[in-house]
This record gives structure tokens, C-alpha cells and sequence, in this order.
């Protein structure tokens, strides 16, 4: 390309040369004519560097950047379209193809994928209101004023982070009703729903954990009125069934172990915080793994599939 | 009628998602159950008629010969993802905006809040705590909730139904859990939020939550009222009528489960160990709402004494 555009530029430049060295004596002739080689030079990099430019601007898709970047073409083949899922990370966990009434509403409510959406939305603002909270007695509480009444968009940080688990928790018992009604928890996919109740505990966790550290009011008497059930468990609980038989007191049953202390007070607060943090969301996190995983090697999403009747039933394999 | 303690309870930030809860929960349900009666429609119609069945699709979504039946996920699921993300996205932003997360007085132990609750979505456990010792209320049924549901998969021998929605052919399945999920689960988070007010008392919506409030209620053991009143034979006794309660309900579930020729077949399918624990789970299901059946109508407030636990 830049080959067929150095005749043009050079004769261009050439006149000009012409122009300049009219005007000038014998002695610095040789002087000006380097130097207008090299103006001519400069002025082809320049219209080459233009003209580039404008091909990378016109087909950005047929650069070397591009192409290492997206690895595939992006025309409007099925097998281009098909690749540009299946070569990307963030979306190979879709199949390439999908039941074209399962893209309805109507069947799947959307529930679980707005979960992991709504999930998604947690971690990114509950990321950055850690950057403004210290999980101690003495400064959590003038955090969460600091928060609401000094660091722009806190409030809306903190009311989304609120909401958002609250919403969490409702979009999770719904997904669940859904997969119920549909029957998606039958064979193959036994296993899929296990996981999925242990990551509604997870989530219900989550949310219960997070509600103790604003240290006020509320959320103190909640985890109190939490935790004091964890007294009460049999054999390992100070206050339940068969619990000081076992040598349990406040100082040593399951509800200690808990709050990092026989009160609600700066452990539980440090317990509280590590565990809605680091620790929960790391284990949700590999079981959401595990749950998408399943979703694919267990043939997809469970349908709509075509109906089955009474009277296809086969009998059932004896062991 | 106190419209301006209905109002507070209800405009109460945190009780806001159980406000949420009221439409949703009712609107999926008939969502979902709407599906299942034109699935069963249509079940009915494929059933009397062989040679349609043989050849028919067997959904109620429209399809002809040159459809083909997979679309291409890049764009047709992927647009709905994005749009779903956006109107989430806009949701909660506009929640966050009009509404601001609840923040009360920093923590005081000496200060007892009145009533104190627990988060919504633990409400109906904390509800559960009328009716049982708190080892049951609070980690016994709590553990037998989350192993019931985890046991579902294994315990349901009915091979119709797997990926369609349908009422009909899994009429039993659903409303167990229709009633377990709505019945006991939703039902009771709604009780503890808008009706337990001041001492965890029955408020009726409208009502003013009159914190000097007294309620004289004498709540009876059941062996007190047949006159038993040492220690062993409260302990016999208790354990009979559990006992009796159990072997009833159970008798009562198998007589459910085997009523018609349809569910005979399925429970022909069951292993003795899923059938074991089917009944082992339900029994204990049940045991909530006959509780709480005997606490509000007779005060009856234990069933079995011991020295060790009651229930």
C-alpha cells in the first residue's frame, strides 16, 4: 500500500522544493536540498500515517490488534455467530444453540440468570463500600454516617447494596418455585437442585450476615434474636436438649464459636465481617460455579421439553 | 382501623420486600399455573386421541414443520440477557433512589427494641418460636427444611412432568409444595412482619400496636388438662400421643398418596427407603400446622414434657 502512494507525494513535494529553492543563493543550495528531503519525507510518513489510519477507522475488524483480541471473524454466519459464544469466556457457558421456546419469558421467569445479574451488582457496590467501612465497635456506626451524609453517591451505594440483597433473597425463592413447577429438578438434574438449595442457604447467609454491620439498633437485635436460637441447639448448645449434659456453658457451645464471644460485641462484628466478606461469598462462589457447570453437562436448560403421557411411562429398572 | 399504623408497618423500609413479596408470589403463581393448565389441556386432548399424539409436537408454543427447533443463542437469548440486566439495573437504582436503607440508633445492649425481629426472610422461623422451643424452631426445623428440600429429587418417584409445567399429572408433588412454600414459608413472614407487634403479640392490620397491651392466657401442657400431673407418666404420656400423632398422619399421607389408580403406580415405583423418608419428612411437615392449630385454638403450649425438652 504505502508504495503506490511515494510516486504521488513525491512529485507533490517536488514543486514545493522548486518554490523554496528559488529564493535562495548557490552556497546554502545543498543545505536546503537535504533539508527539503526531509520535509518531503516527513509529509509521505504524515498522508501514510492519514490514509492508515483511515483504513483501520473504515474495517477496525481487519487489524492484527483486532483479530488477537475477538480471535474470530464477526460476520453474519451461523458459524461466525455460534463462535463469538463459544470463544468467549464470559459467554461459553451458553450453549451455541438453545430451544427456541426456552428463550421465551414465559417458562424460565429469567429468575436464576437475574440472581447471578443481582449477585453480580452486590459484590461490585459491597467491593466499594468496604473501601469506607471498618469492621470495629468504635468506628462502624460513624462509617455508615460518613458513608450516607459525606462520600458522594454513598447513600445510593449502601440503599443499592440494601436492596439488592433483599431482592436477591426473593428473585432466589422464586427461582426455586419455578424449577419446581416445571419439574426440572427430575433426572438428570437431582444433583443441580442439592447445589442449588445450599446456595439459597448461602444467600440467606449472606444477606444475615450483612445485617449486623451498620452496628445499629436493627441489625444488633436481629443477630441477637439470630444467634440466641444457636443456644438452643441439642447436644451443642449451653441452653438446648441434652446441651449441659454434654458440658456445654456460654462459654464453649456453637453460639460462642459463632459470635467470637458469649455476646453480640466487637468478635461477633469482626466474625460478621469476615465471614459476609471474604468467606460466604467465596464458598457461594464455587458453588455457583458448580451450578452453571451442572446446567450445561446436564443437557441444559430442562425446557419446555415435549410433554410425556401416562401411558408412555416404562417400568422403572430393578436393581 | 389505625390507617397510620398500617401505613408505618407498611412503609417501614425493610418491610418494604415483603410489600414486594404480597404481589409477586401470588402473580408467579398464577404464571406458572395458568402454563400448567393449558399444558394439561392439551395433555387431556393428545390422551384421547392416539394418532395426534404421534405425530404432534406436544407443546402448547406454536411450531410448524420449517422451523428449525434450536435458535442461535448469539443474538436471541443473549438480547434478553442484556435487557433483563438493564431493567434490573433500572429497578434497583430507582428503589435505591426513592427508598434509603434503614439506619437506627448505634447498637445499645441495655436498650431492648420492642419487638425485636429478626431479618423478613427469617421471620417465619422466628414465628415457628410461638409455637416450639427454640431448639426446634430455630435449628431442628430449620436443618430439617433445608435436607427436606435437598431430598425432593430423590424422594419423587413420578417420571411425568420433567420440563414442563403441568398440574394434572403431578397434582400431589405441587401442592405439597405450594403448601409448604406459600402456606407455611410465605404465609408465616407475612404474620411476623405486618401482624406480631409489641411482646410479639397478634396485632390484626389496623390495629394500634399498644405496647402497655396485656393478653391473660393461660397456656395449658396437654397431659395437665387429662389431670397427669408427675413427672413419669407426663413423659409416657406425651410420648403416646406423639406416637399416635405420628402413625395418624402417616396412615393419612399413605391414604393420599395411593387414592387413585395413577398415584398407586407411582408409589409402586418407590424404594422402601424413599418412602420411609417421604413419610419421615411430611410427618413433620404437618407437625407445624397441627401445632399451631392446638396452640391458637385450645393454649395448649406443650404436648410432650420431659425433663430434657419439650415439644
Amino acid at each position: 500500500m504505502p508504495d503506490t502512494n511515494m510516486p504521488g507525494t513525491n512529485g507533490q513535494n517536488g514543486s514545493s522544493t522548486g518554490n523554496g529553492s528559488s529564493g535562495g543563493n548557490g552556497s546554502g543550495r545543498g543545505g536546503e536540498g537535504k533539508l527539503a528531503a526531509v520535509l518531503a519525507d516527513a509529509k509521505a510518513v504524515q498522508a501514510r500515517a492519514v490514509e492508515e489510519l483511515r483504513e483501520t477507522v473504515k474495517a477496525p475488524e481487519k487489524t492484527d490488534v483486532w483479530k488477537s483480541i475477538l480471535r474470530v471473524k464477526h460476520d453474519e454466519t451461523p458459524r461466525s455467530r455460534a463462535l463469538g459464544v463459544l470463544s468467549n469466556v464470559f459467554l461459553h457457558l451458553h450453549p451455541a444453540k438453545i430451544n427456541r421456546d426456552a428463550v421465551a419469558y414465559n417458562y424460565t421467569w429469567g429468575m436464576g440468570g437475574m440472581t447471578f445479574y443481582v449477585y453480580i451488582t452486590l459484590v461490585f457496590t459491597g467491593t466499594l463500600l468496604m473501601f469506607y467501612y471498618h469492621p470495629s465497635k468504635v468506628v462502624a456506626f460513624r462509617d455508615i454516617l460518613y458513608l450516607e451524609s459525606d462520600v458522594p453517591f454513598g447513600k445510593l451505594l449502601r440503599n443499592m447494596h440494601r436492596w439488592g440483597a433483599h431482592l436477591m433473597v426473593i428473585m432466589v425463592e422464586l427461582h426455586m418455585f419455578r424449577v419446581f413447577l416445571t419439574g426440572s429438578y427430575k433426572k438428570p438434574r437431582e444433583f443441580n437442585w442439592v447445589v442449588g438449595v445450599l446456595l439459597l442457604v448461602l444467600t440467606l447467609l449472606l444477606s444475615f450476615t450483612g445485617y449486623l454491620l451498620p452496628d445499629d439498633q436493627l441489625g444488633f437485635w436481629a443477630v441477637t434474636v439470630g444467634t440466641n436460637m444457636a443456644r438452643a441447639t441439642p447436644l451443642l448448645g449451653h441452653d438446648g436438649p441434652f446441651g449441659p449434659q454434654m458440658g456445654m456453658t456460654a462459654f464453649n457451645d456453637v453460639r460462642f464459636g459463632l459470635l467470637g464471644g458469649s455476646i453480640v460485641d466487637s468478635n461477633a462484628l469482626l466474625r460478621a465481617y469476615i465471614w459476609h466478606c471474604v468467606a460466604i461469598p467465596i464458598i457461594a462462589s464455587l458453588f455457583m460455579i458448580v451450578h452453571f457447570w451442572r446446567v450445561r453437562k446436564d443437557g441444559g436448560i430442562s425446557g419446555p421439553a415435549p410433554m410425556m403421557l401416562e401411558s408412555e411411562i416404562k417400568e422403572p429398572k430393578k436393581v | 382501623m389505625d390507617l397510620h399504623q398500617l401505613w408505618t408497618i407498611l412503609s417501614t423500609p425493610d418491610n418494604v420486600p415483603i410489600v414486594l413479596l404480597l404481589f409477586v408470589v401470588p402473580f408467579y403463581t398464577w404464571y406458572g399455573l395458568r402454563q400448567s393448565f393449558a399444558n394439561d389441556r392439551l395433555i387431556a386432548e393428545l390422551e384421547a386421541n392416539p394418532e395426534m399424539a404421534k405425530t404432534h409436537h406436544r407443546k402448547t408454543q406454536p411450531w410448524r414443520p420449517e422451523w428449525t427447533r434450536e435458535v442461535h443463542v448469539w443474538p436471541f437469548l443473549l438480547r434478553i440477557e442484556f435487557l433483563a440486566a438493564i431493567i434490573v439495573t433500572i429497578i434497583l437504582m430507582v428503589w435505591s433512589i426513592t427508598l434509603n436503607a434503614p439506619l437506627e440508633e448505634p447498637a445499645n445492649p441495655t436498650l431492648t427494641m420492642n419487638p425485636s425481629k429478626a431479618p423478613w426472610y427469617f421471620l417465619g422461623l422466628q414465628e415457628m418460636l410461638v409455637y416450639f422451643d427454640p431448639w426446634m424452631a430455630g435449628v431442628v426445623m430449620p436443618s430439617l427444611i433445608i435436607i427436606g428440600l435437598m431430598v425432593i429429587p430423590y424422594i419423587d418417584t413420578n417420571p411425568l412432568g420433567n420440563g414442563y409445567y403441568t398440574f394434572k399429572q403431578r397434582k400431589y408433588s405441587i401442592l405439597t409444595f405450594i403448601f409448604g412454600f406459600i402456606v407455611l414459608w410465605v404465609t408465616m413472614i407475612v404474620i411476623g412482619t405486618l401482624i406480631r407487634g409489641p411482646g410479639w403479640m397478634w396485632f390484626w392490620p389496623g390495629t394500634t400496636w399498644d405496647h402497655n397491651r396485656l393478653i391473660f392466657e393461660v397456656n395449658r401442657d396437654l397431659p395437665d388438662i387429662f389431670g397427669i400431673h408427675t413427672r413419669v407418666p407426663k413423659i409416657i404420656f406425651g410420648a403416646i400421643v406423639v406416637g399416635l400423632y405420628c402413625v395418624l398422619a402417616a396412615i393419612g399421607i399413605h391414604k393420599l398418596i395411593t387414592r387413585t389408580a395413577f398415584k398407586r403406580k407411582i408409589y409402586a415405583r418407590m424404594s422402601v427407603l424413599q418412602y420411609t423418608t417421604m413419610q419421615i419428612f411430611l410427618v413433620i411437615m404437618l407437625a407445624l400446622p397441627v401445632k399451631i392449630l392446638i396452640r391458637l385454638m385450645f393454649r395448649i403450649k406443650y404436648v410432650w414434657v420431659t425433663p430434657w425438652f419439650n415439644i
